[in-house]
Protein backbone atom coordinates (compact mmCIF):
# COMPACT_ATOMS: atom_id res chain seq x y z
CA UNK A 1 0.00 0.00 0.00
CA UNK A 2 3.11 2.47 1.10
CA UNK A 3 4.52 1.68 -2.33
CA UNK A 4 1.62 2.35 -4.34
CA UNK A 5 1.02 5.78 -2.65
CA UNK A 6 4.73 6.56 -3.62
CA UNK A 7 4.94 5.71 -7.65
CA UNK A 8 1.58 7.41 -7.83
CA UNK A 9 2.80 10.53 -5.68
CA UNK A 10 1.54 13.64 -7.86
CA UNK A 11 -1.75 12.01 -7.57
CA UNK A 12 -2.24 12.04 -4.07
CA UNK A 13 -0.73 15.78 -3.61
CA UNK A 14 -4.04 16.00 -6.01
CA UNK A 15 -6.23 14.74 -3.71
CA UNK A 16 -4.61 16.70 -0.64
CA UNK A 17 -4.51 20.62 -2.68
CA UNK A 18 -7.99 20.09 -3.49
CA UNK A 19 -9.81 18.51 0.38
CA UNK A 20 -7.14 22.12 1.45
CA UNK A 21 -8.74 24.04 -0.84
CA UNK A 22 -12.89 22.67 -0.09
CA UNK A 23 -11.88 22.97 3.55
CA UNK A 24 -11.03 26.50 2.77
CA UNK A 25 -14.26 27.24 1.14
CA UNK A 26 -16.06 25.48 3.65
CA UNK A 27 -15.01 26.97 7.28
CA UNK A 28 -14.16 30.48 6.93
CA UNK A 29 -16.00 33.65 7.31
CA UNK A 30 -14.39 35.98 5.34
CA UNK A 31 -15.47 36.48 1.37
CA UNK A 32 -11.91 36.74 0.19
CA UNK A 33 -10.53 33.65 1.70
CA UNK A 34 -13.68 31.75 0.29
CA UNK A 35 -12.54 32.70 -3.29
CA UNK A 36 -9.29 31.79 -2.39
CA UNK A 37 -10.42 28.30 -1.91
CA UNK A 38 -11.98 28.45 -5.14
CA UNK A 39 -9.00 28.88 -6.75
CA UNK A 40 -6.38 26.47 -5.11
CA UNK A 41 -9.54 23.81 -6.03
CA UNK A 42 -8.82 24.62 -9.57
CA UNK A 43 -4.98 24.53 -9.62
CA UNK A 44 -5.85 21.10 -8.29
CA UNK A 45 -7.72 20.07 -11.11
CA UNK A 46 -4.96 21.71 -13.27
CA UNK A 47 -2.65 19.55 -11.90
CA UNK A 48 -4.37 16.55 -12.08
CA UNK A 49 -4.99 17.30 -16.02
CA UNK A 50 -1.36 17.83 -16.53
CA UNK A 51 -0.78 14.70 -14.30
CA UNK A 52 -2.82 12.30 -16.53
CA UNK A 53 -0.49 12.76 -19.39
CA UNK A 54 2.95 11.38 -18.41
CA UNK A 55 4.84 8.47 -19.95
CA UNK A 56 7.87 6.90 -18.65
CA UNK A 57 11.45 8.35 -18.84
CA UNK A 58 9.60 10.88 -21.97
CA UNK A 59 10.75 14.72 -22.71
CA UNK A 60 8.78 17.41 -23.52
CA UNK A 61 6.89 17.51 -26.84
CA UNK A 62 8.81 20.21 -28.86
CA UNK A 63 11.22 19.08 -31.73
CA UNK A 64 13.56 21.99 -31.40
CA UNK A 65 17.02 20.52 -30.46
CA UNK A 66 15.55 17.62 -29.34
CA UNK A 67 17.84 14.67 -27.59
CA UNK A 68 15.14 12.54 -28.57
CA UNK A 69 11.65 11.62 -29.42
CA UNK A 70 10.11 9.63 -26.85
CA UNK A 71 7.82 12.18 -25.78
CA UNK A 72 4.57 13.35 -23.06
CA UNK A 73 1.15 13.34 -24.67
CA UNK A 74 0.53 16.68 -25.98
CA UNK A 75 -3.38 17.61 -26.09
CA UNK A 76 -3.87 17.61 -21.75
CA UNK A 77 -1.42 20.20 -21.76
CA UNK A 78 -3.64 21.58 -24.42
CA UNK A 79 -7.56 21.20 -22.43
CA UNK A 80 -4.83 22.63 -19.20
CA UNK A 81 -4.02 25.86 -21.20
CA UNK A 82 -7.83 26.36 -22.13
CA UNK A 83 -9.13 25.81 -18.27
CA UNK A 84 -6.60 28.19 -16.76
CA UNK A 85 -7.14 30.88 -19.07
CA UNK A 86 -11.35 30.01 -17.80
CA UNK A 87 -10.05 30.01 -13.96
CA UNK A 88 -8.20 34.00 -14.69
CA UNK A 89 -11.94 34.83 -16.48
CA UNK A 90 -13.57 33.69 -13.44
CA UNK A 91 -11.33 34.87 -10.29
CA UNK A 92 -11.58 38.14 -12.25
CA UNK A 93 -15.42 38.49 -12.58
CA UNK A 94 -15.87 36.81 -8.20
CA UNK A 95 -13.10 39.30 -6.82
CA UNK A 96 -15.37 42.13 -8.89
CA UNK A 97 -18.38 41.17 -6.60
CA UNK A 98 -16.79 41.01 -3.84
CA UNK A 99 -15.61 44.67 -4.38
CA UNK A 100 -18.91 45.41 -5.01
CA UNK A 101 -20.42 43.62 -1.78
CA UNK A 102 -18.00 45.48 0.40
CA UNK A 103 -18.88 49.12 -0.87
CA UNK A 104 -22.76 48.29 -0.30
CA UNK A 105 -23.11 46.47 2.75
CA UNK A 106 -19.72 47.71 4.65
CA UNK A 107 -18.36 44.33 5.97
CA UNK A 108 -17.14 40.91 4.76
CA UNK A 109 -18.30 38.98 6.99
CA UNK A 110 -20.84 35.88 4.80
CA UNK A 111 -23.33 35.81 7.82
CA UNK A 112 -24.46 39.76 7.65
CA UNK A 113 -25.01 39.46 3.91
CA UNK A 114 -27.71 38.13 4.40
CA UNK A 115 -30.70 40.44 2.53
CA UNK A 116 -32.19 39.11 -0.68
CA UNK A 117 -34.59 41.59 -1.69
CA UNK A 118 -37.49 40.37 -4.22
CA UNK B 1 -20.55 20.38 17.32
CA UNK B 2 -21.75 21.14 13.25
CA UNK B 3 -17.94 22.18 12.88
CA UNK B 4 -17.11 18.27 13.76
CA UNK B 5 -19.66 16.97 11.75
CA UNK B 6 -18.32 18.77 8.92
CA UNK B 7 -14.58 17.63 9.61
CA UNK B 8 -15.67 14.40 10.00
CA UNK B 9 -17.42 14.01 6.79
CA UNK B 10 -13.95 15.76 4.99
CA UNK B 11 -11.53 13.24 6.69
CA UNK B 12 -13.40 10.22 5.01
CA UNK B 13 -13.81 11.91 1.58
CA UNK B 14 -10.04 12.23 1.91
CA UNK B 15 -9.37 8.48 2.86
CA UNK B 16 -11.34 7.26 -0.04
CA UNK B 17 -9.81 10.14 -2.29
CA UNK B 18 -6.35 8.52 -1.23
CA UNK B 19 -7.21 5.02 -1.73
CA UNK B 20 -8.91 5.45 -5.61
CA UNK B 21 -5.93 7.71 -6.49
CA UNK B 22 -3.50 4.48 -5.13
CA UNK B 23 -5.08 2.39 -7.82
CA UNK B 24 -4.29 4.73 -10.86
CA UNK B 25 -1.75 3.75 -13.55
CA UNK B 26 0.50 6.87 -13.39
CA UNK B 27 3.14 6.78 -15.92
CA UNK B 28 2.08 4.74 -18.86
CA UNK B 29 -1.55 5.90 -19.84
CA UNK B 30 -4.17 2.90 -21.43
CA UNK B 31 -4.98 4.63 -24.46
CA UNK B 32 -2.59 6.83 -26.93
CA UNK B 33 -3.67 6.45 -30.46
CA UNK B 34 -4.65 9.60 -31.17
CA UNK B 35 -1.43 11.57 -29.52
CA UNK B 36 0.81 9.24 -31.21
CA UNK B 37 -0.88 10.44 -34.44
CA UNK B 38 -0.26 13.82 -33.50
CA UNK B 39 3.40 13.22 -32.78
CA UNK B 40 4.09 11.56 -36.05
CA UNK B 41 2.39 14.01 -38.13
CA UNK B 42 1.97 17.47 -36.87
CA UNK B 43 5.59 18.36 -38.55
CA UNK B 44 4.37 17.50 -42.12
CA UNK B 45 0.89 18.87 -41.76
CA UNK B 46 1.89 22.36 -40.07
CA UNK B 47 5.61 22.39 -40.40
CA UNK B 48 5.60 23.90 -36.37
CA UNK B 49 7.98 22.16 -33.80
CA UNK B 50 5.94 22.63 -30.79
CA UNK B 51 3.07 20.20 -31.08
CA UNK B 52 1.41 21.82 -28.16
CA UNK B 53 0.90 24.93 -30.20
CA UNK B 54 -0.07 22.80 -33.56
CA UNK B 55 -2.79 21.00 -31.05
CA UNK B 56 -4.16 24.12 -29.53
CA UNK B 57 -4.09 26.21 -32.80
CA UNK B 58 -4.40 23.99 -35.70
CA UNK B 59 -5.95 20.33 -34.48
CA UNK B 60 -8.19 22.39 -31.57
CA UNK B 61 -8.45 25.73 -32.77
CA UNK B 62 -12.17 26.02 -32.50
CA UNK B 63 -11.54 25.36 -28.82
CA UNK B 64 -9.43 28.30 -28.91
CA UNK B 65 -12.03 30.31 -30.25
CA UNK B 66 -14.29 29.83 -27.62
CA UNK B 67 -11.80 30.40 -25.01
CA UNK B 68 -10.84 34.16 -26.52
CA UNK B 69 -14.54 34.79 -26.45
CA UNK B 70 -14.93 34.09 -22.70
CA UNK B 71 -11.96 35.92 -21.75
CA UNK B 72 -13.62 38.83 -24.07
CA UNK B 73 -16.93 37.90 -22.01
CA UNK B 74 -15.25 38.66 -18.47
CA UNK B 75 -13.42 41.57 -19.70
CA UNK B 76 -17.27 43.21 -20.49
CA UNK B 77 -18.90 41.82 -17.34
CA UNK B 78 -15.68 43.57 -15.12
CA UNK B 79 -16.36 46.68 -17.35
CA UNK B 80 -19.64 47.24 -16.43
CA UNK B 81 -19.19 46.49 -12.59
CA UNK B 82 -17.15 49.77 -12.64
CA UNK B 83 -18.96 52.06 -14.69
CA UNK B 84 -19.43 55.25 -13.90
CA UNK B 85 -22.91 56.68 -12.80
CA UNK B 86 -24.35 59.71 -14.42
CA UNK B 87 -25.68 62.52 -12.96
CA UNK B 88 -28.26 62.12 -10.64
CA UNK B 89 -28.30 58.29 -11.02
CA UNK B 90 -27.54 56.28 -7.36
CA UNK B 91 -26.90 52.67 -6.93
CA UNK B 92 -30.99 51.17 -6.06
CA UNK B 93 -31.26 51.38 -2.20
CA UNK B 94 -34.47 50.65 -0.22
CA UNK C 1 -0.68 56.58 -2.69
CA UNK C 2 2.42 56.19 -4.58
CA UNK C 3 5.42 54.50 -3.69
CA UNK C 4 9.30 55.57 -3.02
CA UNK C 5 11.98 56.84 -5.47
CA UNK C 6 13.72 53.78 -5.35
CA UNK C 7 10.74 52.12 -6.41
CA UNK C 8 9.63 54.00 -9.19
CA UNK C 9 13.30 54.17 -11.08
CA UNK C 10 13.29 50.63 -10.54
CA UNK C 11 9.98 49.78 -12.35
CA UNK C 12 11.12 52.13 -15.16
CA UNK C 13 14.37 50.36 -15.86
CA UNK C 14 12.76 46.95 -15.72
CA UNK C 15 9.60 47.84 -17.75
CA UNK C 16 10.74 47.59 -21.23
CA UNK C 17 12.86 44.17 -20.62
CA UNK C 18 9.57 43.18 -19.44
CA UNK C 19 7.63 44.02 -22.70
CA UNK C 20 11.05 42.89 -25.00
CA UNK C 21 10.75 39.08 -22.90
CA UNK C 22 6.69 39.19 -23.72
CA UNK C 23 7.02 39.60 -27.25
CA UNK C 24 9.85 37.17 -27.57
CA UNK C 25 7.25 34.51 -26.37
CA UNK C 26 4.48 35.28 -28.58
CA UNK C 27 6.72 35.75 -31.65
CA UNK C 28 8.25 32.15 -31.65
CA UNK C 29 5.34 30.27 -30.06
CA UNK C 30 5.87 27.40 -32.54
CA UNK C 31 9.43 26.99 -31.60
CA UNK C 32 9.43 27.15 -28.08
CA UNK C 33 7.71 26.67 -25.16
CA UNK C 34 5.15 29.65 -25.67
CA UNK C 35 2.12 31.03 -27.42
CA UNK C 36 -0.23 33.67 -27.82
CA UNK C 37 -1.88 33.41 -23.93
CA UNK C 38 1.50 33.10 -22.02
CA UNK C 39 3.47 36.01 -23.98
CA UNK C 40 -0.03 38.18 -23.39
CA UNK C 41 0.15 37.30 -19.68
CA UNK C 42 3.65 38.09 -19.47
CA UNK C 43 3.25 41.60 -21.19
CA UNK C 44 0.17 42.55 -18.94
CA UNK C 45 2.45 42.08 -16.12
CA UNK C 46 4.97 44.51 -17.06
CA UNK C 47 1.64 47.29 -17.18
CA UNK C 48 1.08 45.74 -13.62
CA UNK C 49 4.49 46.46 -12.57
CA UNK C 50 4.13 50.53 -13.44
CA UNK C 51 0.19 50.37 -11.84
CA UNK C 52 1.66 49.19 -8.44
CA UNK C 53 4.38 51.64 -8.29
CA UNK C 54 2.58 54.86 -9.17
CA UNK C 55 -0.44 56.60 -7.84
CA UNK C 56 -3.53 55.21 -10.47
CA UNK C 57 -4.30 59.44 -11.23
CA UNK C 58 -0.70 59.59 -12.91
CA UNK C 59 -0.51 56.25 -14.62
CA UNK C 60 -4.26 57.01 -16.64
CA UNK C 61 -2.67 59.49 -18.26
CA UNK C 62 -0.39 57.36 -19.81
CA UNK C 63 -2.08 54.01 -19.93
CA UNK C 64 -5.28 54.56 -21.53
CA UNK C 65 -8.10 52.98 -21.14
CA UNK C 66 -9.17 53.70 -24.92
CA UNK C 67 -6.24 52.30 -26.27
CA UNK C 68 -6.20 49.28 -24.44
CA UNK C 69 -10.24 48.66 -25.53
CA UNK C 70 -8.74 48.94 -29.08
CA UNK C 71 -6.27 46.21 -28.83
CA UNK C 72 -8.78 43.76 -27.35
CA UNK C 73 -11.11 44.52 -29.70
CA UNK C 74 -8.36 44.40 -32.99
CA UNK C 75 -6.83 40.90 -31.44
CA UNK C 76 -10.02 38.95 -31.66
CA UNK C 77 -11.01 40.37 -34.75
CA UNK C 78 -7.49 39.57 -36.14
CA UNK C 79 -8.15 35.86 -34.89
CA UNK C 80 -11.61 35.66 -36.84
CA UNK C 81 -10.22 36.76 -40.34
CA UNK C 82 -7.62 34.40 -39.98
CA UNK C 83 -9.61 31.93 -39.12
CA UNK C 84 -11.96 32.70 -42.02
CA UNK C 85 -9.58 33.61 -44.47
CA UNK C 86 -9.12 29.80 -45.43
CA UNK C 87 -12.88 29.55 -46.59
CA UNK C 88 -12.39 32.48 -49.33
CA UNK C 89 -10.28 30.21 -51.01
CA UNK C 90 -12.09 26.32 -50.91
CA UNK C 91 -10.40 25.03 -47.69
CA UNK C 92 -12.58 24.66 -44.64
CA UNK C 93 -12.63 26.98 -41.65
CA UNK C 94 -9.60 27.80 -39.67
CA UNK C 95 -7.64 25.35 -42.38
CA UNK C 96 -3.36 25.96 -42.31
CA UNK C 97 -3.62 27.00 -45.96
CA UNK C 98 0.12 28.86 -45.64
CA UNK C 99 2.17 26.12 -43.78
CA UNK C 100 4.43 24.06 -46.32
CA UNK C 101 3.11 25.93 -49.65
CA UNK C 102 6.29 28.48 -49.65
CA UNK C 103 4.68 31.95 -50.25
CA UNK C 104 4.96 33.71 -46.55
CA UNK C 105 5.35 31.43 -43.61
CA UNK C 106 5.47 28.28 -46.00
CA UNK C 107 9.08 26.83 -45.91
CA UNK C 108 8.94 23.19 -45.11
CA UNK C 109 10.01 20.84 -42.15
CA UNK C 110 11.45 17.77 -42.49
CA UNK C 111 10.78 14.94 -39.51
CA UNK C 112 12.89 14.98 -36.49
CA UNK C 113 14.44 17.47 -34.11
CA UNK C 114 16.42 20.45 -35.92
CA UNK C 115 17.11 23.55 -34.83
CA UNK C 116 13.80 25.95 -35.24
CA UNK C 117 13.42 27.93 -38.46
CA UNK C 118 11.54 31.23 -37.95
CA UNK C 119 10.17 31.48 -41.21
CA UNK C 120 7.37 27.84 -40.46
CA UNK C 121 4.56 27.19 -39.46
CA UNK C 122 2.13 29.14 -42.00
CA UNK C 123 -0.97 30.21 -40.11
CA UNK C 124 0.27 29.95 -36.57
CA UNK C 125 2.42 32.84 -35.82
CA UNK C 126 -0.12 35.41 -36.89
CA UNK C 127 -2.94 33.70 -35.04
CA UNK C 128 -0.08 33.80 -31.72
CA UNK C 129 0.24 37.61 -32.52
CA UNK C 130 -3.54 38.12 -32.78
CA UNK C 131 -4.00 36.20 -29.20
CA UNK C 132 -1.01 37.92 -27.73
CA UNK C 133 -2.44 41.12 -28.68
CA UNK C 134 -6.04 40.37 -27.25
CA UNK C 135 -5.15 38.43 -24.32
CA UNK C 136 -2.50 42.23 -22.95
CA UNK C 137 -4.98 44.15 -23.75
CA UNK C 138 -7.93 42.01 -21.64
CA UNK C 139 -5.59 41.73 -18.76
CA UNK C 140 -4.38 45.51 -18.83
CA UNK C 141 -8.16 46.39 -18.94
CA UNK C 142 -9.15 44.24 -16.00
CA UNK C 143 -6.30 45.28 -13.82
CA UNK C 144 -7.21 49.43 -14.44
CA UNK C 145 -10.85 49.10 -13.84
CA UNK C 146 -10.50 46.93 -10.26
CA UNK C 147 -7.93 50.33 -9.24
CA UNK C 148 -10.12 52.79 -10.46
CA UNK C 149 -12.99 51.06 -8.19
CA UNK C 150 -10.85 51.46 -4.63
CA UNK C 151 -11.90 54.63 -2.85
CA UNK C 152 -9.44 56.36 -1.28
CA UNK C 153 -10.16 57.24 2.01
CA UNK C 154 -10.48 61.31 2.82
Amino acid sequence: MLSKILINFPLIAVVLIAMMGLSAMVFKRNIVKILMGVTILESAVNLFLVATGYREGGIAPIFTNAPSTHMVLPTVQALTLTSIVIGVATSAMMLSFAMIIYKKYGTVDVRKIRKLKG
Amino acid sequence: MRTAFISAILLILLGGFIYLASDLSFGNPAVTDMDDYFIRHGQEQCGANNIVTTVVFDYRGFDTLGEATVLFTAVLGVGIMFRKLRKGEEYEND
Amino acid sequence: MKMTKIVRSTADIFYPFCLIFGFYVVAHGHLTPGGGFQGGAVIATGAALLIVARAYEDISQRIRKNALKLCESIGLFMFLAAGLSGLFLGHPFFANWLAQAGSIFGQPVAWGPNPGDLNTAGLLPLMNIAVGIEVLGGLSIILLYMISGVKEKE
